[in-house]
């Protein structure tokens, strides 16, 4: 995977920035794209491009159980979100749903990588190398069953029996 | 095994579970509401696509649902919501579902223990963040999306990583004016909003055991501003009367065995606390009551499955008895049931009297839906879970946690008020 980073420098990013409570009623993943990011970005909708990467820092996702905040990054172009830690059902929903690929960094990707850096995302090897500035950094490797349900393509898709 | 192995080792077939190992748990009871319902819904509407048989459930009377974020409709959107999941449980035969307007409803971790919908030793799973909740029945309650949800609803189990537990020591009763929310709000405040991630949070020692099991369901519910994947207790004679109260005969009490281990032990003084808020814009912010900032407050807000529970609205109406309130106050019994009682014993007059509107059980303002959201810049008083920026509004409104007694207090100055020095 290759893309460019919009990056948030801060700890907990939470639902509620993410997509805020008063669109919950919404299930049109398409319409829910266009408020991602609202609480904290407002211009994330008319910036974001396909194939773009977030990273922040720890404990991304933090709050609520909603699904929303995974479809709506995922429809707004984000394939990966990179970060320090994340709360766990952010996490979950990301993977079981095959939205987009949670993707645990060590401190030295975080400071290495800023706004913009067009960088690639090598699951295999755990590797992120940065095109931008010429380095390369190491990704926590997904435990056994996040990297099955990832490679199933979603929790439906995987079969506990099978593998 | 603790109380949470014992019970994923039972839910997962299993004669024992240690830390980490992945397990697929049957589930014996999975709730819906009216936004993850709706999200369910989409998720079989993308399988069907897929020819995934969406045809029945695994067990529709394992199944119950419930309307609180959205309701009462105040536009076209909600309203459609609550017809798709009125749709949904006639086609897939699922009988326990509380519609508002039909008698007993109200928010689904109010109404989980309010009807007994969920049972000590179980594994229950929900389609809402503060599942967690309902652990303090003795039950493993965790929080799932909608992709999670729909497994469950069609093949009565789900993959856990068995978590680490945290056992938090609470040493002697509460002072008067300091209620379980206080001293959950003090240990997020210590331990931080990652500072359970992943982890169980089981709470135990002389303060739990002193505690009504309504105060059990505050601790447990905000486990989840914590990060940890459930909040728990074992279950006692409290709990055994609660549920036998509300026509439970047949109950399975799962406890941890003697040697049980705890990846860490925490132990907090509860007969020390004292009344806590935590500040904008995170429920980690904390300070004590007698030393948080001296703002002009525009609103009190007493509501939500964390802080309108009976025993909720008593706390307020012990300080909003025979007063004035200086602010806006409101105040949203968290279910039908808990209406009623406030009713009956003379709780709705004391809050009328006082100036506070009353309103119907709903997640309401909590989630920044409908119902008393804030505007820009006001600043709110609330027994409510998170203040994230925009959680209750505009992204630049803001919201002081606390207990209900001093939501109420500070109802009355129109600061934010230790209930003691009113």
């Amino acid at each position: 995977m290759k893309g460019n980073v919009i990056k948030y420098t801060q700890d907990n990013v939470d639902t509620d920035v993410i997509i805020p409570g008063q669109y919950l009623k919404i299930h049109d993943y398409a319409e829910l794209a266009t408020h991602a990011m609202e609480g904290l970005d407002p211009d994330f909708h008319s910036k974001v491009k396909e194939g773009d990467f977030i990273l922040s820092g720890k404990n991304f996702g933090c709050g609520s159980s909603r699904e929303h905040a995974p479809i709506a990054l995922s429809h707004s172009g984000i394939k990966a979100v990179l970060a320090l830690s994340f709360a766990r059902i952010f996490y979950r929903n990301s993977v079981d749903g095959a939205f987009l690929l949670p993707i645990e960094i060590e401190q030295n990707a975080y400071d290495g990588i800023s706004e913009g850096d067009e960088i690639t995302i090598n699951v295999s090897l755990n590797e992120i190398k940065n095109i931008t500035k010429n380095q390369t950094y190491k990704m926590k490797p997904f435990s056994e069953i996040i990297g099955k349900i990832i490679t199933a393509g979603g929790l439906f898709k995987y079969n506990p029996d099978q593998n | 095994m603790n109380i949470t192995e014992k019970i994923l080792a039972r839910g997962a077939g299993k004669s024992s579970v240690s830390p980490d190992d992945v397990v697929f748990a049957n589930v014996d009871k999975v709730m819906i509401h009216d936004v993850s319902g709706p999200g369910v819904i989409k998720v079989f509407d993308k399988l069907k696509k897929q020819g995934i048989s969406i045809d029945k459930l695994w067990d529709p009377t394992k199944v119950w649902v419930a309307e609180d974020h959205f309701v009462p409709s105040a536009e076209k959107v909600s309203a459609e919501n609550i017809v798709k999941l009125s749709n949904f449980t006639k086609n897939y035969g699922i009988e326990k579902h509380f519609k508002y307007g039909m008698g007993q409803y109200g928010i689904c971790h109010t109404i989980s223990h309010e009807e007994a919908m969920v049972l000590p030793g179980e594994v229950y799973v929900g389609g809402d963040s503060h599942t967690n909740t309902t652990g303090a029945l003795g039950a493993f309650a965790c929080g799932l999306g909608h992709t999670d949800i729909a497994y469950v609803l069609l093949n009565g189990k789900i993959w856990f990583k068995v978590p680490e537990t945290y056992y938090f020591k609470l040493n002697g009763k509460l002072p008067d004016h300091v209620m379980a929310k206080d001293l959950i709000l003090k240990i997020i405040g210590e331990i931080g909003t990652d500072g359970g991630a992943y982890q169980t949070m089981q709470f135990g020692g002389s303060g739990v055991d002193e505690m009504s099991v309504e105060s059990r369901l505050t601790l447990c519910n905000m486990t989840t501003e914590a990060g940890a994947k459930n909040g728990i207790v074992e279950p006692d004679q409290k709990v055994v009367d609660y549920l036998t109260q509300r026509g439970t005969t047949d109950m399975n009490l799962i406890k941890g065995d003697d040697d049980a281990e705890y990846a860490k032990v925490f132990e907090f003084e509860s007969s020390e606390m004292e009344p806590t808020v935590a500040k904008p814009f995170s429920p980690e912010n904390t300070t004590v009551v007698r030393e948080a900032p001296s703002v002009e407050l525009d609103k009190s807000y007493i509501g939500s499955c964390t802080g309108a529970k009976y025993e909720d609205l008593v706390a307020a109406a012990s300080v909003l008895k025979g007063r004035k309130v200086k602010i806006r106050t409101e105040i949203l019994p968290a279910a039908i049931s808990i209406y009623q009682r406030a009713m009956e014993n003379g709780l709705l007059k004391i809050f009328l009297d006082a100036g506070v509107t009353v309103g119907p059980p709903t997640c309401g303002a909590c989630c920044g839906a409908h119902m008393g959201v804030l505007a820009k810049d006001e600043i709110c008083i609330s027994t409510t879970n998170r203040n994230f920026p925009g959680r209750m509004g505009h992204v630049e409104s803001q919201t002081y946690l606390s207990s209900p007694l001093v939501a109420a207090a500070s109802a009355i100055t129109g600061k934010i008020t230790d209930p003691r020095d009113l």
